[in-house]
């Protein structure tokens, strides 16, 4: 998507003729991704996304056992992974053409394997008794996984990533009675923010 | 667009001369900074002219001359409105100028299979 990149004006003429054609279509792609990147991200289903996670909190700081504090933040990771699917979906449908669905489905590709992790880590640290982690170790991954999924999309979206990944790392050096705040903080507090951010300056 | 439009469009065109290796491609949208205009268009309802200028990384002046050709050709369309207090400029493709990006899009192609096949 950048101009000055790559073959310039003059280069290009030498190209063999196949070379440029080949080289046309890159550089429309790599447009499109560009302008898509910045629109894929939908801030609309942050927003929902911050709303549930609040009421998550809500809930889960009221359970009388740590196993159901961890069966509410479970079901709510999985309502907010729904809602963000969905809006993404919406969100390149009004995009809507050919090329269009592949930064989406970049972006859920990268931000899968560090949610395969979680979740993984999530059954072994039940298991070992260290419930005491799962606030930072699902900030840090969550945030991991946006900066790196975001890495082509608008600098908003990695930079988010960046904050959770800051209160992830806080939240594991804090005592431990204040990680369901730092849950809601996190995934009710910086997806409302950015989610409000990204729907009006990136269109929804 | 009236019937103007339409007739300089199909000049333009056909004024167009040997794009690469024999095929007459689309002078109008061969051009990067309109071709980048045309492709980010194609992905997006409607951009503004800063968008578009970020996108394409180009300055006001050639920005707004590409698009004015765009434009003129039927491609793409402009609205300006206020924003508050803000004028703002905002861009939104054609339905021909998506069928002129489907045309270039398949040209490019055929050139790639012509080599292929020789």
């Amino acid at each position: 998507m950048n101009l000055v990149k790559g073959i310039d004006a003059r280069a290009r003429k030498t190209l063999a003729p196949h070379l440029r054609a080949l080289e046309n279509l890159q550089f429309i792609r790599e447009t499109m991704e560009g302008a898509t990147a910045f629109t894929t991200v939908p801030g609309a289903g942050g927003i929902v996304m911050g709303a549930t996670a609040l009421l998550a909190a809500v809930v889960a700081a009221g359970q009388p056992r740590r196993d159901y504090w961890v069966i509410t933040w479970l079901i709510e990771g999985l309502v907010a992974f729904c809602v963000g699917l969905l809006a993404m979906i919406r969100k390149a449908r009004l995009a809507g053409a050919i090329l269009l669905s592949r930064p989406a489905r970049k972006f859920v590709l990268g931000l899968s394997p560090p949610l395969l992790a979680a979740g993984i880590l999530t059954a072994a640290m039940v298991r070992a008794g260290l419930i005491a982690l799962l606030p930072g170790m699902w900030l840090l991954l969550y945030g991991a996984g946006i900066v790196s999924a975001g890495a082509f999309s608008a600098r908003v979206v990695p930079a988010m990533g960046l904050c959770f990944m800051g209160l992830g790392m806080a939240a594991l050096f804090t005592p431990v009675s204040w990680g369901n705040w730092f849950l809601a903080a996190g995934f009710g507090g910086l997806h409302m923010v950015f989610g409000i951010l990204i729907a009006r300056r990136y269109g929804g | 667009m009236g019937k103007g439009t339409a007739l300089r469009k199909e000049t333009t065109r056909r004024e167009a001369g040997p794009g690469i290796a024999g095929i007459d491609v689309d002078r109008l949208i061969h051009e990067r900074i309109r071709l980048g205009i045309v492709s980010a268009l194609a992905v997006n309802d409607a951009l503004s002219f800063n968008e578009l200028k970020r996108l394409i990384r180009t300055t006001d002046g050639n920005l707004s001359v590409h698009a004015r050709k765009l434009e003129e050709a039927g491609y793409i369309t402009c609205s300006k409105f206020f924003q508050g207090r803000l004028p703002k400029t905002q861009y939104r493709l054609t339905a021909a100028g998506r069928r002129a990006l489907e045309r270039y899009l398949s040209d490019m192609e055929a050139l790639i299979e012509a080599m292929r096949d020789r």
